[in-house]
């Protein structure tokens, strides 16, 4: 029987190595997954490569692994909002290395590894200091970048419902970097509010089918912070 | 001269909107946009994180439901949620009919900079802009006409970092409706401050407003 419901944190996050690269779903507080966050704090990982669209906020969660010192490099689109005093002083100082990606190049970069495109030409960017380095090419008289696939060790995903193969469907807009997320990595851990029975997702309705998922951890019910 | 007000600014890009369209609007005045559009002309609002349909803020917080700049809305019947490779699909692909993005500079060659203020900012935050300028089929913009101590915000060469090339169709500032023309430049459509001469507007512009007339 296949049942990829473990049955704690720890043993969801068991195994991710130092120097990984780790994709964190969510947009803001809202479908982030903020249990497993924490568990990464505990679990020790460091010298990690964090994909995020923001950059942390406060004190706690990725902002939390950051100030102690784990994160050697963030890749975000907006890393600079309320909150984002811990990210703002690493990186004054020098401390952690930063990666600005247009949000959609993100989007797609992480949607290209999971469908094995290595890389992909896009407009946007196109004429920016972001473009800067990278292979440029015209197409239809438009000048377009090339941007490469963005590929994790680790994605960790914030369901609504999950089943023990591994299908997951999010809620209303907690669902944004989710999904691509959870294709872009060798190892992705999704924490959920519901466990349910399979088919208990109308077939129609799974929205990141278990192909893409390795481990599902329930976590307790609750609304994201806002 | 009086210049118009932001909700005067947000009311008069409302006014250009027509039924149908997709719309994505960008952080600060341009989200006060959604807020004249009359309620019986259905314009479809896109929000990046993922979401078609969205309505004002609401009554009672939904955590679950919110726009671009993280604050509380709410989904119209008919609205839908999907990932957000399928959303900067619908920028990227050219499926939104217009964005509205507020900016530092805006050229007359269309060049439009609001992400970083300059060459040495530490870390500029571009979010989805980037995608916005290049992939929507118009791209407005609506921001103060000069900066806080008197510089044109309209100029021949954007001093600021770009966000995208030859992007902008149209700006609306507290004084004026202005259209950015390929190989002509900044065309006057309007000036929205009372009392405010053609002279004077040019005046707080760095190139040259040319007229239809």
């Amino acid at each position: 029987m296949i049942n990829k419901i473990v049955q704690s944190i720890a043993e969801a996050l068991s195994g991710i190595r130092d120097g990984a690269t780790v994709l964190m779903g969510g947009f803001g507080a809202v479908g982030q997954p903020d249990e497993l966050i924490e568990g990464l704090i505990e679990q020790g990982a460091t010298d990690l490569t964090v994909v995020a669209n923001n950059a942390g906020a406060g004190r706690v969660g990725l902002a939390r692994l950051m100030e102690m010192g784990r994160v050697r490099k963030i890749i975000c689109s907006f890393p600079r909002s309320a909150g984002s005093v811990v990210f703002e002083d690493l990186y004054r100082a020098g401390k952690l290395e930063l990666e600005i990606v247009p949000q959609g190049t993100l989007a797609e970069r992480m949607r290209a590894a999971g469908a094995g495109i290595p890389a992909f030409f896009t407009a946007t960017s196109a004429g920016t200091r972001l473009a800067q380095g990278k292979e440029c090419r015209d197409f239809n008289g438009r000048p377009h970048v090339m941007e490469l696939a963005l590929p994790g060790d680790v994605a960790l995903v914030e369901a609504w419902q999950a089943d023990r193969w591994g299908n997951l469907a999010y809620r209303e807009g907690g669902r944004n970097f989710n999904p691509v997320m959870a294709m872009a990595a060798r190892l992705t851990v999704a924490q959920t509010h519901h466990v349910v029975e399979l088919g208990d997702i109308a077939p129609d309705n799974v929205h990141t089918p278990g192909i893409f998922v390795q481990r599902v951890v329930q976590v307790s019910r609750g609304a994201p912070w806002v | 001269m009086k210049p118009a007000s932001r909700q005067q600014m947000a009311a008069r890009v409302a006014h250009d909107i027509p039924e149908g369209w997709f719309v994505n609007l960008g952080i600060g005045i341009p989200t006060m946009v959604a807020d004249h559009v009359p309620v019986e002309r259905e314009v479809i609002l896109h929000s990046e994180n993922g979401i078609l349909g969205m309505g004002p803020a609401p009554d009672k917080v939904n955590a679950w439901l919110v726009n671009a700049g993280k604050q509380p809305v709410t989904l119209r019947p008919g609205g839908s949620f999907f990932h957000h490779a399928d959303s900067f699909g619908m920028i990227r692909g050219g499926h939104i009919d217009l964005c509205v993005l507020g900016a530092f500079e805006v050229a007359e060659n269309g060049d439009i900079a609001n992400w970083a203020t300059s060459e040495n900012d530490n870390a500029p935050a571009v979010g989805g802009a980037m995608d916005l300028a290049v992939g929507a089929k118009r791209l407005w913009v609506v921001m103060e006409h000069t900066t806080k101590d008197g510089k044109p915000k309209l100029v021949e060469r954007c001093s600021y970092p770009l966000t995208a090339m030859g992007a902008v169709q149209r700006i609306y500032t507290n004084l004026a409706v202005v259209d950015v023309v390929p190989g002509r430049g900044f065309v006057l459509r309007e000036i929205l401050a009372e009392g405010l001469s053609p002279a004077e507007l040019q005046a707080q512009t760095g190139a040259l407003l040319h007229t239809d007339s």
